[in-house]
């Protein structure tokens, strides 16, 4: 066997052994049942903004200070913290992905993913809605 | 029925140009490709002809495709619904062309188009290869003209025009506006009521969006020439190729790798994720082939100095646009939706974007085969998975990877290989080492990238770690350290065998300057970055030295080794670049600083190792605020040319030294009245570092603020209280010959001249008023910031007796308030300095290359 041929599979030992550790790693896309279930465990839930709740951030008591309440596709909601700014077009938003880990009942949020009908314009039904609110005026 | 106003011409030529597109890159492929076959120099050449015709053709459709898209955007006519979603009457004209590529359809069009330039190149260039270089090209073309299509075939939906109606796409399916009351048909004048496009997103109206994907697409179009020289070699069974294929490798390398980098500059530079990269899926799907490209520019090299390594430089340059394939179909199908902040979503495209990726390992499959027989069972191969992945999706796995598995075989089979070792002391041997740790590098991103594939198509649920940027990072460094050290000690091995000791004689002073700089950042440079650890840290520093010994190693090189050549210095210039860009993203990364802590002294939550503490701070317009090394205040705010753009002006001082810059970050306001803003950053550029800040809320103290105001009854010498003091009307002055307000010519201006005292015994001099003409009011507020008073002029109240009504107003928030977030990064032009001079690196050997080609000829 060749040197190269050795390191060749040497390397790639290797690359495999941080897959697999990669897996070990990974969290998954969880219902905010199973996430309460798994207090403490970091999990991704994707969910939406209860607009019938309290949405709460004011920056000028605190601007890392983010809290609402998320409700999921099951029908079940969580009360949601989350210490960073408001990203942008929050309230618009459609979906959310939420990272963090159920604490003492409310989960605290570490990364949120917008999906905004803003900036995914192939979406036809937030297109009409656009057009539909550019014409209300008249 | 016809429609008052529309422009339905310019959509016609389009779209017939779009089909005659389709139709001439078919004819084009198959005409090189027969071209390619034909044994009589008098049939190829009128196959050739044919082809360069059909190519020609192909050529005019894409430029008059392209020409219709653009003047309809640029007309605004917003009956086609293209330009109605990506542009709107008030964009200025630069964006007018962002907009034009915001879209799938138009960014396919872009990446059609750089292969027309390319191709022309080709067909100028190539000589001998270019049939089967050409066809390749041509094939490309031809699945691109069909994702412009837009036509049904029982059903399936292939391909999206961008000529389509906007009445035809049912966008006013629930608009009541633009129905007729009585019949419910759409009104004959609707177009008269969209007054507007739509415009393109708030965060994408920037001069990044209009250079960024031309250059990136470029980078993308390009990577198909190494892979069409590579099937010449596989189609017609010889290695004439691989001399002609070392400009192209490095020019795709480099305009890739500048697209790249160029998506992350308008990261850093404007948009508001705070760096420069984060290991987005988009990112790691545009990187992955250009490090796969990297590496076979390097097999490449070999192989023209040794002979060994002809097989990798196939697989890499093949894969290296596979991937680029493999990146198109996971930005566009939306199967990213979860895990990326930038990718498309679903334009229903998933099988075509999946086959246009399959086509091309297909095409290697069938080359690679040696008779009929073969060739029809990889044929059925592919059709076999494909068909049964679409009933059950695991097997999609079998047909990607089973389909490489075969373009692997093959490559086994028909390409010859040196059997005979490679001594440790050569520079072949320790350059594929490296070509392959950059491969396997590619090969682990790639895989934690796709994992939203595998989701899909195994139903599992895995979900990006807790912390996905330091997943990626404690891989990467290593293979950085790696890289690092190969890249620095490789040159100075020759190729085939080095004498021990010249060897060590030649590297042994740049290796022990390289470890007297690396010492000297580790021990001076503060780098204490233990978030991860002390591995970690020991990782970075390790880092540090590989990074330092690439750039002073290939810069020493220029003189010990090729004697300050310049010309020839291509490869140790673009190394040293390479260097560069590692050690500043080791130093921009491992020192970046938040400087807007939290400094109130309120803590808000316990750090911990994984939680970041208070990033944002808040200040009060006017009032000046302590942030750790500055003092910050926020000034006012400005709207620039452009009207929904504010501008808020931040005065910086620098607590130690006094010094004093202002900073100009900003935010765009989106259409519609609950639109929120965009944040874009603003910087201040050091030598050695940038101080980054981006407002990241604002909040308008008149529309956040929810007291009123009571109304007072006062005359002249009249005192009022409010709760912490009191407020005495002094006199009332009509047209007073000093207005601290802007006043507009022609207007009568009445101020009530009043003094605020405070319970602490402060005095404050107030002056609301009025400012009329004709029969407009004007009302001017006053206001005392200090304690949260506002007043104004309410009216007359009684004239004979000279009381006036006055409006007083305590109001809970006085200012204007923004949150910031201000980070500190380091040594980040080290970072665009290596960027540069790779390029420039690549440059220099594409030229050099070139001449060395000229001259064989010549000789």
């Amino acid at each position: 066997m060749k040197k190269t041929h050795i390191i060749a599979l040497v390397l790639i030992a290797v690359a495999i052994a941080v897959l697999i550790s990669y897996m070990g790693n990974v969290t998954t896309y969880d219902t905010i049942a199973s996430a309460r279930k798994n207090e403490g465990k970091f999990v991704h839930l994707v969910a939406k903004i209860d607009k019938s709740k309290p949405f709460v951030y004011d920056p000028i008591k605190d601007p890392n200070y983010l809290a609402f309440t998320a409700l999921d596709t099951l029908g079940n909601s969580i009360d949601v913290v989350y210490r960073n700014s408001k990203p942008t077009d929050m309230e618009k938003s459609e979906r959310l992905v939420l990272g963090g880990k159920v604490k003492d009942g409310r989960f605290e949020c570490k990364d949120i993913l917008l999906k905004c009908p803003s900036k995914y314009k192939d979406d036809i039904k937030a297109a009409q809605k656009e057009l539909n609110a550019s014409t209300e005026t008249y | 029925m016809n429609y008052t106003g529309e422009h339905l011409l310019p959509g016609q030529i389009g779209h017939f140009f779009a089909v005659l597109s389709l139709v001439a890159s078919l004819v084009a492929t198959l005409a090189y490709y027969s071209a390619n076959r034909a044994l009589l120099p008098a049939d190829k050449q009128s196959w050739l002809k044919l082809a360069r015709g059909a190519f020609l053709v192909e050529t005019v459709s894409v430029l008059g495709v392209f020409s219709c898209l653009y003047y309809i955007i640029t007309n605004h006519y917003f009956e086609y619904k293209y330009a109605w979603q990506h542009s709107d009457r008030i964009m200025d004209t630069q964006y007018l062309l962002s907009g034009f590529w915001e879209g799938q359809e138009g960014s396919f069009l872009l990446w059609s188009f750089w292969h027309c330039v390319l191709g022309w190149i080709l067909i100028a260039t190539t000589k001998k290869l270019e049939a089967p270089v050409m066809t390749v090209v041509s094939f490309a073309q031809f699945c691109l003209a069909t994702m412009l299509l837009g036509v049904y075939v029982f059903d399936l939906k292939i391909g999206t025009s961008p000529f389509v109606l906007m009445r035809n796409e049912g966008m006013f399916d629930n608009a009541p506006a633009f129905r007729d009351i009585a019949t419910g048909a759409l009104r004959q004048d609707y177009l008269s009521l969209i007054q507007d496009g739509n415009g393109i997103s708030i965060l994408l109206q920037n001069y990044w969006m209009v250079i960024h994907p031309p250059v990136l697409f470029l980078g993308f179009a390009s990577t198909i020439v190494p892979f069409a020289f590579a099937y010449a070699g596989f189609v017609n069974n010889n290695d004439e190729w691989i001399k002609p294929v070392l400009p192209w490798a490095s020019f795709s390398a480099a305009v890739l790798g500048t697209g790249i980098m160029m998506g992350a500059a308008w990261a850093y530079e404007s948009l508001s994720f705070a760096g420069y990269w984060a290991w987005d899926p988009v990112e790691n799907a545009s990187l992955v082939p250009w490090l796969i490209l990297v590496g076979g520019l390097h097999t490449n090299l070999i192989y023209k100095s040794t002979g060994y390594s002809l097989r990798t430089t196939y697989l890499f340059y093949f894969l290296s646009f596979i991937l680029i394939l493999y990146s198109t179909f996971l930005t566009r199908s939306g199967i990213l939706g979860d895990t990326s902040v930038h990718a498309f979503t679903g334009a229903d495209m998933n099988v075509q974007l999946y086959l246009f990726m399959a086509l091309f390992i297909w095409l290697l499959n069938v080359t690679g085969a040696a008779d009929i027989k073969q060739k029809l069972i990889v044929t059925g191969f592919f059709v076999g998975t494909l068909v049964a992945g679409y009933f059950y999706p695991p097997t999609m796995l079998l047909s990607f990877f089973g389909g490489l598995g075969i373009v692997y075989y093959y490559l086994q089979k028909n390409v010859p290989s040196v059997n005979k070792e490679e001594s440790s002391y050569s520079r072949e041997f320790w350059m594929f080492i490296g070509a392959l740790v950059l491969f396997l590098a590619s090969i682990i991103i790639s895989f934690k990238t796709s994992v939203p594939v595998f989701n899909k198509l195994l139903g599992t649920k895995m979900a990006n770690p807790e912390e996905p940027e330091f997943s990626y990072n404690q891989v990467q460094i290593f293979i950085a350290i790696i890289i690092g050290i190969l890249t620095a000690a490789t040159q100075y091995l020759r190729y085939k065998d080095t004498p021990k000791q010249l060897f060590v004689k030649k590297v042994l002073w740049p290796t022990v300057a390289a470890i007297a700089l690396s010492l000297l950042i580790s021990v001076f440079g503060g780098i204490q970055y233990d978030k991860h650890g002390v591995g970690f840290l020991a990782a970075i520093h390790i880092a540090l030295f590989a990074s330092a010994y690439a750039v002073v190693a290939n810069a020493s090189y220029i003189w010990i080794g090729l004697k300050g050549k310049l010309k020839s210095a291509g490869a140790s210039v673009a190394h040293v670049g390479f260097g560069l860009v590692l050690l500043g993203v080791l130093l921009s990364s491992a020192k970046k600083e938040v400087l807007s802590k939290n400094t109130s002294g309120i803590a808000l939550f316990e750090k911990t190792k994984n939680e970041d503490p208070a990033e944002n701070m808040t200040l009060f317009q006017g009032i000046k605020t302590d942030m750790g090394k500055y003092h910050v205040t926020y000034v006012n705010d400005t709207f620039g040319h452009e009207a929904n753009k504010r501008f808020f002006k931040l005065a910086f001082e620098h607590k130690a030294t006094g010094e004093n810059f202002t900073l100009y970050p900003d935010v765009i306001k989106g259409k519609g009245d609950n639109a929120e803003p965009a944040a874009n950053p603003d910087k201040k550029h050091y030598a050695n570092k940038d101080i980054f800040v981006y407002v990241s809320s604002w909040l308008d103290a008149d529309k956040a603020d929810t007291s009123s105001f009571q109304p007072r009854e006062m005359k002249t010498g009249d005192t009022t209280f409010y709760s912490n003091g009191f407020i005495v009307l002094n006199k009332v002055d009509i047209n007073p010959a000093q207005v601290n307000r802007p006043v507009n010519p022609g207007e009568t201006v009445m101020l009530l001249d009043m003094t605020v005292f405070a319970k602490n015994g402060a005095q404050y001099p107030v002056k609301p008023g009025i400012a009329l003409a004709g029969n407009t009011i004007r009302n001017l507020q006053d206001s005392v910031i200090a304690q949260n008073l506002v007043l104004k002029f309410n009216k007359v109240k009684d004239e004979k007796n000279g009381i006036l009504e006055i409006g007083l107003k305590e109001a809970s928030i006085m200012n204007n308030a923004i949150t910031l977030k201000v980070y500190e990064f380091p040594f980040i032009n080290i970072l665009w300095i290596g960027i540069i001079i790779m390029v420039i690196g690549f440059i220099m050997s594409i030229r050099y290359r070139y001449r060395m080609r000229k001259l064989n000829v010549v000789k």
